[in-house]
């Protein structure tokens, strides 16, 4: 087993949402996350989608999506050279004087502080799975009271892109 | 032109060549029967939706043309759901319209709602919710066009009542475009090279061939390569009829209740060339064990059978008949004389058998309507012991003669299935072999074939029993025949006379072939009751995740 990104073009279509990750489930298959946002072309959306699953499964998953008549376009980018992000707000506790060691640790993250209330901030970080799961980690220590956070979303680096192919 | 959206559904019907819907109608349907009673499209009434779209599904597999249903939203969408599922496991087209509550009420629990967009999400190749006048013609074509390339499959529109009313523009384009999806029909050339080549080495190949056969029309081809191969040929039970039953290497079905001789052959096959088939667990057993020394070739229209059950050693896309032609077309042949011996041998030594000896034996009642029927009808079978020996003991010799459902399994379905053969053929021999079981589960459907005089010919096998579930009650539960037993079922032969169809019944052996010939020649619907050994199995039987050649009986 290992983690596979999918990066998956599809329709903006009522439904579209359901018709992907129901695949995935109705086939046994588990989704790790998911993220879903625009492109540059109106009417398409990309799905980014974290599995953990065996390469002859991934097989399977990609001609089981390909098979949906609104999926236009799956790519793994697992391995080749790519970049991807997660998002995380981490509500975390702040009595006063621990609030510079946040302010610090924040720093050596590159997280930014985005709300402070007079026992609790939230703290913003971005970054891969193992610089968000070290950062919370080093949260813990404070308190942490909430956290939010994005499915990854990815892309290759250099010039590769990932099209539709409208024809 | 401006058309309502009920006036755009005929007209797309019309362009589409439907010359007959199944169906039942209903509160949002209203505006779409309303439309039917004007123009006159021919409509057959079933008594329940599961009969409609079983009918239209039996339609397709005899004709090979998409099978039309039409019922309302709620109950009658969500009594489609076995049907659908029941074509969508046999990859048959079929294009189901559904009323939806108007447009304001969705989501809000109105009166009938159900979602059956969602609900038909997983045993649909596509469907669509309508929400834009604008957008129907457009979808009726996706949908066509969607349900009858590729693998075919059933495809679902959902129609909201104040849609069917109101008014657009209509013009019916000549073909979608549909992005997202473009089937494979030319197999690759250098895939098809390799397994030539692979094909001219081997000494003992095989062909398995299933339902593609019969949905992309490659019947001759299969026929051809196996002649000019000398490759002896399975067939599954989808794909039954589509080598001669009478050929001299075609060896019968495969699996838990195939021949002792199309399971050695795949046994030892050192080549296995599948052809639209999808190595399911009733064909392969334990599938660790199952063609254990072959090269295994597949072709399939769809990708995502390949590899899927079974690594493959040369996968072939594209459409089946197209593959074949090509393959023909470049065919060498190989060594496979003493192979040929040896399996003909098999099929020689080791035929199906039965005893017909004390109570009347379902197989000598199989065997019975197989002679009197002189080889040219359509058969359907619900699904259960009968099943089984229909497909051992018939002899198909044409494609498209055995209707069953063979991935789903749905008891039921016989019947309505024969209904939906004889609209497509009113002037052929069709034949629903049920099981007392089975058949209760949409006898409704007499009403049906009364109504319009279809001359469907019922042959229930009557064993007072869930036959194939008491036989694994037997075989691995000790007997214990748990709510297997049917006691309590109608007389059938006056159910059918309640009905104003004629009843027959038939308890020895000579009663048989009298009762046949009687309901044959009759003009109108008949059921005839055969009773028939309640305690016969059906034999040789692959015990579940075992292989294939450790067959259980059968020798008799
Ligand atoms: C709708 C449905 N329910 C349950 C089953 C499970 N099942 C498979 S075969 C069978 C027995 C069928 O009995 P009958 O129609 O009398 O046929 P027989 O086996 O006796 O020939 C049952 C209950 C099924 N296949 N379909
Ligand atoms: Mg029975």
């Amino acid at each position: 087993m290992g983690k596979r990104v999918l990066a998956i073009l599809v329709e903006d279509r009522p439904g579209v949402l359901t018709r992907v990750s129901g695949l995935f489930s109705r086939r046994g298959y588990n989704i790790q996350n998911i993220a879903v946002g625009r492109t540059m072309e109106p009417g398409i959306s990309r799905m980014t989608v974290t599995v953990d699953a065996d390469p002859l499964t991934v097989e399977q998953i990609v001609k089981q999506l390909n098979k949906q008549i609104n999926v236009l376009k799956i790519s793994d980018l697992t391995d080749e050279p790519s970049v991807g992000r997660e998002l995380l707000l981490v509500k975390v506790k702040a009595e006063p004087d621990k609030r510079g060691d946040i302010q610090q640790m924040a720093r050596t993250f590159r997280a930014r502080i985005i709300d402070l209330s007079p026992d609790s901030m939230i703290v913003e970080v971005t970054g891969n799975n193992e610089k968000l799961e070290a950062f919370l980690l080093m949260m813990q220590e404070f308190g942490i009271k909430e956290i939010a956070s994005t499915g990854k979303v990815a892309l290759f680096r250099g010039n590769k892109l990932i099209r539709e192919t409208r024809n | 032109m401006k058309l309502t959206g009920a006036e755009m559904v005929l007209a797309c019907l019309e362009a589409e060549n439907v010359d007959v819907v199944f169906g039942f109608p209903g509160g949002a349907v209203l505006t779409l029967y309303d439309e039917i009673y004007k123009k006159g499209l021919r409509h057959i009434l079933s008594r329940h939706e599961q009969g409609a779209v079983h009918a239209a599904d039996g339609y397709a597999r005899a004709s090979g043309r998409p099978g039309v249903v039409f019922a309302t939203s709620g109950p009658g969408a969500t009594n489609l759901v076995t049907g659908i599922a029941t074509a969508y496991m046999d990859s048959i087209p079929l294009i189901i319209i559904t009323g939806q509550v108007a447009r304001p009420f969705i989501g809000t629990d109105a009166f009938q709602e159900a979602d059956i967009t969602g609900i038909t999400l997983p045993i649909t190749k596509h469907n669509y919710l309508v929400k834009r006048i604008e957008e129907l013609p457009h979808i009726f074509k996706e949908a066509f066009t969607i349900a009858t390339t590729g693998r075919q499959g059933p495809v679902l529109i959902d129609l909201p009542k104040d849609l069917q009313a109101e008014e657009g523009e209509f013009h019916y384009p000549s073909r979608a475009e549909i992005y997202g999806y473009r089937p494979t029909y030319e197999g690759h050339q250098g895939q098809i090279a390799k397994a030539l080549a692979r094909l001219r080495k081997a000494k003992k190949p095989l062909i398995y061939a299933g339902g593609g056969v019969v949905s992309s029309g490659a019947h001759l081809e299969l026929l051809e390569l196996s002649q000019n191969g000398a490759i002896p040929v399975t067939t599954t039970l989808t794909g039954m009829g589509s080598i001669p039953y009478d050929y001299e290497l075609f060896l019968g079905m495969p699996g838990m209740h195939g021949t002792y001789a199309a399971n050695h052959a795949i046994n030892e096959s050192d080549l296995l060339l599948t052809i639209g088939a999808r190595f399911d667990d009733r064909v392969t057993g334990k599938i660790e064990h199952f063609a254990p020394d072959a090269c295994i070739i597949h072709i399939d229209i769809d990708p995502a059978e390949i590899g899927k059950n079974i690594a493959v050693h040369i996968p072939i896309v594209g459409d089946v008949r197209m593959v074949l032609r090509e393959m023909l077309r470049r065919f060498k042949k190989g060594e496979t004389e003493k192979w040929c011996a040896k399996v003909k041998a098999w099929k020689a030594e080791r035929p199906l058998r039965y005893k017909q000896e004390g109570h009347l034996k379902p197989q000598f009642v199989i065997e019975e309507l197989n002679r009197l029927s002189g080889g040219e009808a359509i058969v359907a079978t619900d699904v259960g012991q009968h099943q089984m020996w229909t497909a051992q003991y018939f002899q198909f010799n044409k494609p498209r003669t055995l209707l069953s459902s063979g991935g789903l399994g749905t008891m039921g379905y016989g019947f309505p299935a024969a209904i939906g053969a004889q609209v497509a053929f009113p002037d052929r021999l069709v034949v629903c072999i049920a099981g007392d079981g089975s058949f209760q589960m949409n006898s409704q459907e007499l009403a049906t074939v009364v109504h319009y005089q279809l001359p469907v010919k019922v042959a229930i096998i009557n064993n007072q029993y869930l036959g194939m579930v008491r036989q694994w009650q037997k075989m691995f539960y000790e007997g214990r025949y748990s709510h297997t037993s049917m006691d309590g079922s109608p007389d059938f032969v006056r159910l059918a006379e309640a009905y104003g169809a004629r009843g027959l019944r038939a308890t020895a052996i000579e009663e048989v072939g009298p009762v046949i010939e009687e309901a044959f020649q009759s003009p109108g619907p008949v059921l005839m009751d055969f009773h028939v050994d309640p305690e016969e199995n059906v034999l040789p039987m692959v015990a579940p995740n075992t292989s294939i050649v450790d067959m259980i009986g059968g020798e008799e």
